[in-house]
């Protein structure tokens, strides 16, 4: 009979174990580790040299300029590509609504940029954006229009970096709007026609509406990924040119060797920035976000 | 209000035709029943009505104006849908006043008619609640609401009551009623349902396979109904009918039977088994196994077994006969005479 009753009060606790090991391993334990580091002048050669200097690493984060320029960057890569992968998606959806043969074929090719790593796509984009041979630049000047320093010229460099990544993501979230138009039952939309909604109305009034889950969705994870964007900066412009592309994660990344405590600081502000706006963006929007 | 006229109308789905040159018109201000088993082109028919499904060729008119080509939200008519479309996303005011705001009636004017509507409906304290939080008797009256106010030529329904409980279904069945009595207004009603078709039209309309069976009041439609297939398909159990020579037939409604344990007499008698016994309070259902097949009889005598040997009988004036065609024989026709005498001769043969 006791035996029983310690069964039960033990039995759900071992059966959640193992995922609360992983999250414990895998998310809890590094995250407090980078915390720690974050508080410390840390030496690679030998840690036990190692001195714990308070604050200091993030006092130093926010009286450096190429901080802020690195953020600032961040900010603008994120605020582009989201706006143009939500409206360019929303657009493409809303064409691609109806499933027709042609349609699924369309989807299906917007889609493959998916399916292929961004290393390759970088590579692929940085020659074709290449200022002398690039196919972009050939393609402009044969319609006669003016050519792009793209990835070479400060001014142009982190709308280059936008572009490759829009092309690369909309493939993915257009198929997630595309679904969840398919959604919304038809005889909505046929009410509203005999209530003689315009089809500004139609879209504004009720496409929109009903699938704000989704866009609500793709909003924050898109946020989230592109605060955190690496790869691209990495493979096409490392940061460059005279920092024009540096964003927060290639910034730590570029302090990874010389400076762990200085990297792990800049990390864990990082993530305070991410957890503040999506913090943020629940409070303004939750509210007209329409839930079923 | 208006009347509606549909004119050589047909309707083509993948080259294969749903309702093929149909002509019909309805009465200005009258409750009329499309009714008819699933898939025999009545929801076609109302949707194209609405406009919100284009015939392949004819015309349709409301209130005598052509509106074949005239878009949906023009035309003058409000729909209920079977399953509301309440739009979501809205409250129940905006779902009432968005046909109102779409039409730029005023402000003030608006408020006022949704409010008055909200009331006759009984909604005035839910009008900021999200349907999601509504009973669906509480959505079907926003859907019924939203039509309204709009004060429409005509009403469309397509089964609006087929998602409602049994209990409520009869409830609104009169509310119906009474709002059609009240507003006037024609009312072009879908159903596969053929009791709410009896009880609440005024004009019946039976279709089958994209054409119209019979176009008649119930208690004629019930009484006199023109083919054998109005007549199984009005009334439940359905008329009882049964093959003579030469293709011809003959029926009888299963409350036009006598029954007893005594040989009676009638233009048609018989004696069988009861099969089967369903009491439903007032009046109890038989099925009778006979030599001439099996009959559904309803009586208001419950004495009755299973398997007990019983009569039947039935006078001539509730006798049904349909010839080979399927359509019925009136007594005025020279084949009536011929039908009973057939009825007679197999019955002494």
């Amino acid at each position: 009979m006791d035996k029983h009753r310690f069964m039960k009060a033990v039995l759900p606790y071992l059966l959640v174990f193992p995922a609360m090991f992983g999250i414990a391993v895998f998310v809890i334990y590094p995250v407090l580790y980078l915390g720690y580091l974050s508080f410390y002048k840390y030496n690679l050669m030998n840690p036990a040299k190692s001195k714990f200097v308070g604050l200091e690493n993030y006092a130093a984060i926010f009286a450096r300029d190429d901080f802020y320029k690195s953020l600032f960057n961040t900010a603008v890569y994120t605020f582009g590509t989201v706006v143009l992968t939500l409206a360019i998606s929303l657009a493409i959806a809303v064409w691609l609504k109806r499933s027709t043969k042609l349609n699924a074929f369309v989807q299906a090719g917007i889609f493959t940029p998916h399916i292929v790593s961004i290393v390759s796509i970088s590579l692929v984009w940085l020659w074709m954006m290449e200022p002398n041979l690039g196919f972009l630049n050939f393609a402009l000047k044969s319609l006669g229009l003016p050519t792009s320093q793209w990835l070479q010229s400060s001014d142009t460099a982190l709308l280059s970096v936008i572009i490759v990544s829009v092309w690369q993501g909309i493939g993915y979230y257009v198929l997630i709007i595309v679904a969840a138009l398919q959604g919304i039952s038809p005889s909505i939309y046929e009410a509203a026609s005999l209530d003689n909604a315009s089809n500004w109305k139609v879209f504004y009034k009720i496409t929109l509406p009903m699938i704000s889950p989704q866009l609500f969705f793709i909003l924050i994870i898109m946020t989230i990924g592109s605060f955190k964007v690496f790869d691209t900066v990495r493979m096409m412009t490392n940061g460059g040119p005279n920092n024009a592309t540096n964003t927060i994660v290639y910034y730590i990344y570029q302090n990874r060797t010389t400076n762990i405590g200085y990297a792990s600081a800049t990390g864990m502000v990082l993530m305070a920035i991410i957890g503040i706006l999506t913090f943020v963006y629940f409070r303004m929007l939750a509210k007209k976000v329409h839930y079923q | 209000m208006a009347s509606i006229q549909l004119k050589q109308i047909t309707k083509t789905f993948d080259k294969h035709d749903v309702i093929k040159d149909l002509n019909l018109d309805i009465e200005d201000g009258k409750f009329t029943v499309l009714v008819g088993p699933s898939g025999c082109g009545k929801t076609t028919l109302l949707r194209m009505i609405a406009g919100l499904e284009v015939q392949t060729s004819g015309q349709i008119y409301v209130g005598g104006k052509d509106v074949s080509k005239v878009a949906p939200g023009q035309r003058g008519i409000a729909m209920v849908f079977q399953n509301y479309a309440i739009y979501p996303t809205m409250s129940v005011r905006e779902n009432i006043e968005f046909g109102l705001k779409n039409n730029k009636v005023p402000k003030a004017e608006r408020t006022e008619l949704v409010e008055g509507i909200a009331e006759t409906v009984g909604l005035s304290d839910y009008l900021d609640r999200k349907p999601s939080t509504l009973s669906g008797g509480q959505r079907q009256r926003v859907a019924l609401a939203r039509a309204m106010v709009k004060k429409p030529a005509v009403f469309l329904m397509d089964e609006p009551l087929s998602n409602l409980d049994a209990k409520l279904r009869v409830q609104m069945r009169i509310e119906l009623i009474e709002l059609h009595k009240k507003l006037g207004t024609t009312f072009v009603y879908v159903t596969h349902d053929q009791v709410e078709a009896m009880s609440m039209a005024d004009k019946i309309v039976l279709m089958n396979k994209g054409e119209i069976q019979q176009e008649a009041p119930p208690e004629v439609m019930y009484h006199t109904p023109s083919n054998a297939f109005t007549a199984q398909f009005i009334g439940v159990p359905p008329m009882n009918i049964s093959a003579m020579s030469d293709g011809f037939s003959f029926g009888f409604r299963p409350e036009s039977a006598s029954l007893s344990k005594e040989k009676l007499l009638g233009a048609f008698a018989a004696h069988g088994r009861i099969v089967t016994r369903e009491m439903l309070g007032s009046e109890t259902i038989y099925q009778l196994k006979t030599e001439h097949g099996s009959f559904m009889i309803k009586s208001i005598d419950d004495s009755f077994r299973v398997d007990d040997e019983v009569h039947i009988a039935v006078k001539q004036d509730k006798l049904h006969f349909f010839d080979a065609r399927q359509k019925r024989i009136a007594p005025s026709e020279p084949a009536y005479e011929q039908s009973l005498d057939l009825l007679r001769g197999r019955r002494y043969g």
